[in-house]
């Protein structure tokens, strides 16, 4: 048993901590901005996208961070549907988690954008036959979605009531809607004539897979944190079954990428083959991508053999060892590993490089770092909420 | 009607003044202009298209090039991948991947085939923008809206052709003598090739077939059943560039 004086000298160096915590994130959004003023003078040369390469860094964060947004609905589904009460303990974890990777995502597509004060244009002007169009649609209200209902339960448990009826529906209707937020997003690579890589009906179904697997991965990560420097347990079980979730996904993940490489080797078509080629051998000689995708690869597996091993997964050591290099591995893959490889070899032949340059990696740290401000905000009452109300229950005992 | 012919005139006028300016490829430009004026003056048409007899053009000549970014400003950038292009010449095997053969005459390999937007009629490109910035006119030219985009580059994603530029910066720096009577582009907006609709309403060839000396560029309506071009497409064998995308180019090549 630990001292009453322990205990309070934990917390104080926790409040340090977390005070420095945020500092940093706000210091890095600072050099974001900073540099996204710079941007926003001198146009988006300050990046390195060039006119074979037109979408980079920024895009691909985009890319992930909606798999992460809809990845929420792997806590949300066992819970509300098959009554799998552990998750309720972490159900609003992860409903914040994706207010937070929306909230990044959006800003993404903002950040790209080469005339950002015109964005207006695709409401003003909506086309209806653009995926980004519906893209916006579905991402807006999966984060109006998810911030009601957050807010509706944080608050309900605040007051010590149950929350209110209509919710029900809502977080019903936030299922389906987190996988249409992914699929959409798949559908702006998927429909494309000419870029082959993309071209593929198995793209949505991949998008969901490596979603699955990363955004679990990142919840397990911050639950860990959670319990580390505040006073929030989510407890053994919830985690174990994430990493469960994350195994299966993973697999699925994994298994999808054989199959394209299969298509595409096997029909021995040079359009299809190429993309693969670049990015795991190198083509004429631009190896760019290869150190990277093999990295990849080899966390991927390492980490599917981590999670389906029960010691290894039951370890919370080698647990987060395997969050961490599933994060990686599918940060890796489904953003650079997926968005550059669509542009080689361009449509007349050019096998392009594109190298992400300072400026571009200090915005996107900056969005990065603002996803974690208000992440780490939303934590912050979530776990000061659930003090309340654990020691309003102890009362009442 | 008056007013339309005024501007009509106005613009002729602007456009024969640029030829004093740029007298190499502007004599050829209005010179040619002259003809064609007094042969059509309704600048409307049904269905605007190209040919390009590639075994007319000369290797090395960049005629074509330098009229038309010389009156549509295009800047020039020379750093690598920066580029701002509206037509160019390649390699063949590049403008037709699937159509070279390990056996096929040197003299093919050689050829350096003119590329440019194809104003496709199912163009991918107005699929995807998410504003309108990028659509079709009823005479099948692709227009750019460049006040409206919003520089997402999802129509250059789309574009399989490679026929569109990003302004990654400014331009205005990079345009060697600026055309007064052609916009300017922004930092930040998509830019391509227009078909020189500017120069249709007056009733002007575009510029590239105009500065033309070998003929190899033949551009006219694709519904007017006597017209140049379509008496080349019906008595020979034409082929576009990747017909296996559906996204029915209207830039036609012979030779
Ligand atoms: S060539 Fe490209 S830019 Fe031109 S109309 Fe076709 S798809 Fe659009
Ligand atoms: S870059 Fe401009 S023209 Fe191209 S899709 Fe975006 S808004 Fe449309």
């Amino acid at each position: 048993m630990k001292s009453e004086q322990d205990m309070t000298g934990h917390m104080d160096k926790n409040k340090i901590t977390g005070r420095i915590w945020l500092c940093f994130l706000i210091a890095v959004i600072a050099i974001g901005v900073f540099f996204y003023l710079r941007q926003l003078s001198m146009g988006l040369s300050i990046t390195g996208m060039n006119q074979n390469i037109t979408w980079g860094l920024y895009i691909s964060q985009f890319t992930f961070l909606v798999g992460i947004a809809a990845s929420a609905v792997m806590l949300i589904l066992p819970y509300y549907l098959h009554n799998y009460k552990v998750f309720g303990r972490i159900t609003l974890l992860g409903e914040f988690l994706a207010v937070s990777a929306v909230i990044m995502s959006v800003t993404f597509v903002l950040v790209d954008l080469g005339q950002p004060g015109r964005a207006f244009n695709m409401i003003l002007h909506p086309s209806p036959k653009s995926i980004l169009f519906w893209d916006m649609v579905v991402l807006s209200g999966y984060l109006l979605i998810n911030l009601v209902i957050g807010w509706v339960v944080i608050e309900s448990e605040r007051q010590g009531v149950a929350s209110p009826a209509w919710v029900k529906p809502l977080i019903y209707l936030s299922i389906p809607w987190a996988i249409s937020i992914h699929t959409v997003t798949a559908f702006i690579y998927a429909g494309l004539p000419g870029r082959t890589f993309w071209l593929t009906a198995v793209m949505a179904p991949r998008f969901l897979a490596s979603a699955f697997a990363s955004g679990p991965a990142l919840l397990v990560l911050l639950c860990l944190i959670l319990r580390r420097f505040t006073s929030f347990d989510a407890g053994k079980e919830p985690l174990q079954t994430l990493a469960k979730i994350i195994a299966y996904a993973l697999a699925t993940s994994i298994f999808f990428v054989l199959v394209e490489i299969f298509t595409a080797f096997y029909s021995g078509i040079p359009s299809h083959k190429e993309h693969f080629q670049y990015l795991f051998t190198g083509l004429e000689g631009h190896t760019t991508l290869v150190p990277w995708m093999w990295a990849s690869t080899v966390l991927a597996f390492a980490a599917l053999i981590l999670l389906i091993i029960p010691a290894a997964r039951k370890n919370e050591k080698w647990l987060t060892a395997a969050c961490i290099a599933v994060f990686i591995s599918l940060w890796i893959e489904k953003g650079l590993g997926l968005v550059i490889p669509g542009f080689i070899p361009s449509p007349i032949g050019r096998i392009g490089t594109y190298i992400p340059t300072g400026p571009e990696i200090a915005i996107t740290l900056g969005v990065w770092a603002a996803g974690f401000l208000v992440l780490t905000l939303f934590y912050r009452l979530f776990v000061s909420v659930r003090a309340q109300s654990s020691s309003a229950v102890q009362r009442t005992e | 009607m008056v007013d339309i012919n005024r501007r009509l005139l106005l613009k002729a006028a602007g456009i024969s003044a640029f030829g004093t300016i740029f007298p190499s490829v502007g004599y050829l430009i209005s010179a040619h202009a002259q003809e064609v004026i007094s042969k059509n003056t309704a600048p409307s048409a049904k269905r605007w298209a190209m040919l390009m007899d590639i075994s007319k053009c000369p290797a090395g000549c960049r005629d074509c090039i330098d009229a038309c970014h010389g009156i549509h400003n295009v800047p020039l950038i020379n750093e690598p991948g920066q580029e701002i292009r509206w037509i160019q010449k390649v390699p063949f095997s590049n403008a037709f991947p699937s159509q070279e053969n390990p056996y096929s005459d040197i003299s093919l390999k050689k050829r350096e085939p003119v590329i440019m937007c194809n104003h496709c009629s199912n163009p991918p490109c107005v699929r995807v923008c998410p504003t309108q910035a990028t659509f079709k006119r009823k005479d099948g030219i692709v227009m750019m809206d460049y006040h409206r985009c919003i520089g997402c580059r999802f129509c250059i994603a789309a574009c399989p052709y490679g026929a569109r530029s990003m302004n990654f910066r400014n331009p205005r720096p990079y345009i060697g003598s600026i055309n007064p009577d052609f916009p300017t582009r922004t930092k930040g907006v998509v830019e391509k090739c227009n078909f020189c609709e500017e120069r249709l309403a007056v009733g002007l060839p575009p510029a590239c077939v105009a500065a033309c000396r070998h003929k190899a560029l033949i551009f006219g309506d694709l519904l007017a059943g006597e017209s140049e071009i379509r008496t080349i497409l019906r008595n020979n064998n034409a082929f576009r560039r990747r017909p296996e995308l559906g996204t029915e180019p209207h830039v036609f090549y012979t030779g």
